[in-house]
């Protein structure tokens, strides 16, 4: 959404606003301004300007998200196992204080960037545009950003990523989309992971974690994937194939690629101009 | 979750406008929050008075308006209310819906003195 077009407003909120809304009112004496500034603008803008970037060079971002624990860097372990002959990866790797999850991708060859966040419990798109100047991104064809391991703050901070990857590792329970919903909305796909643990584990339904996830209006495909059962990375694979050739297409045409949770905004201003 | 460095950023945003408009004070803000904005109102309060202090918005009163959870469906076209985790039309039940309100995050009204009221 933008601040300048009245984008903002739709027609589920224009009454806030209206004359006579709730949010019209004015004490005694003083002048009243109306504005529609989203907070996060200074986030927005400085993710707006990384998309611009990446996308000059062609690198196709995910950012991962989930829990801690719920295996982020084994499924770029795994990833990088699977891809590395045919995409030249990277990773920025988020953590609070170590740089284990560096070091374990690194020790398979590939260049991984790690933010050192302190008591900070998420990347912002600031210090993910300070991590894109430490690598050559015309050496990369996809970007991995492991987010910090986080079900709440990571989903509203645009970093200029082109998709959402969620991770639900099922020893979780299959209620997170209800409990973590700003979560689970912002996701383009939604990969369950540590599907292995599935047979001992006789409270989590698949059916129910997607009964959840619809329930937040998301339509994103739903994966069962572990990493000890490589044929389960096949349709992981698949998929990062797929958007890497439709990232493509769209670099071609000068355009880019946003997460789901940012097309709302574009299609409200398409509607408002 | 990350309320204080919302507020600074509001309180940023409030300035600028307040020197735009000449404000010698800043007495009311109102911001509008949706619960899937993914910020807690309560907390945004409390940082508020830190975030403001020693600035034009020193003192002002922040009012937090809640954002009612809308949505259109996309299958019977009628708009109804939902809750964060239930996106559902509550006329045809259908999932397949767009958000209208409820994810909002924005400064909406500054009120404030001019300096020239004063000279």
């Amino acid at each position: 959404m933008c601040d300048t077009c009245g984008c903002n407003v739709t027609h589920g909120n224009q009454h806030l606003i209206a004359p006579g809304g709730k949010l019209h009112k004015t004490k005694q004496g003083s002048e009243a301004l109306s504005v529609l500034k989203n907070l996060l603008s200074e986030n927005d803008r400085l993710a707006a300007h990384n998309r611009e970037h990446i996308d000059r060079h062609g690198v196709f971002t995910v950012n991962l998200m989930s829990s801690p624990g719920a295996g982020k860097t084994s499924l770029l372990e795994a990833s990088v196992d699977a891809l590395s002959d045919r995409y030249r990866i990277a990773v920025i790797e988020g953590d609070l204080e170590t740089e284990n999850d560096a070091q374990r991708i690194r020790s398979r060859g590939v260049e991984a960037v790690q933010i050192t966040t302190g008591s900070a419990c998420h990347l912002d798109a600031h210090m993910v545009h300070d991590a894109l100047h430490q690598l050559k991104l015309d050496d990369i064809d996809i970007l991995f950003i492991e987010n910090v391991g986080n079900l709440v703050c990571p989903a509203s901070f645009d970093l200029g990523q082109h998709r959402n990857v969620t991770l639900l590792s099922v020893p979780e329970g299959d209620d997170k989309p209800s409990k973590y919903p700003v979560m689970f909305r912002a996701a383009d796909l939604v990969a369950l992971t540590k599907v292995d643990l599935l047979p001992v584990l006789d409270d989590f339904s698949t059916q129910r974690a997607c009964d959840n996830l619809r329930a937040l209006a998301n339509a994103a495909p739903v994966l069962e994937l572990s990493v000890k059962q490589k044929d389960t990375m096949e349709s992981w694979c698949d998929w990062l194939d797929q958007e890497v050739e439709h990232y493509r297409q769209h670099c071609q045409r000068g355009e880019t690629l946003r997460p789901r949770i940012q097309p709302d905004g574009a299609r409200l201003h398409a509607a408002s101009t | 979750m990350h309320e204080l460095s919302i507020c600074q950023a509001l309180i940023d945003q409030v300035e600028a406008l307040a020197r735009e408009q000449r404000a010698r004070r800043v007495l009311l803000l109102v911001v509008g929050v949706g619960p899937l904005s993914g910020v807690e109102a309560r907390l945004l309060k409390q940082a508020y008075p830190v975030a403001a202090a020693g600035t034009l918005a020193e003192g002002a009163e922040l009012d937090i308006e809640d954002c009612p959870v809308r949505v259109h469906c996309r299958t019977c076209g009628e708009d109804s209310d939902a809750t964060a985790n239930r996106l559902l039309c509550a006329f045809c039940g259908d999932w397949q819906t767009d958000l209208v309100s409820g994810d909002e995050l924005v400064l909406t009204r500054v009120e404030f003195l001019r300096e020239q009221a004063y000279v």
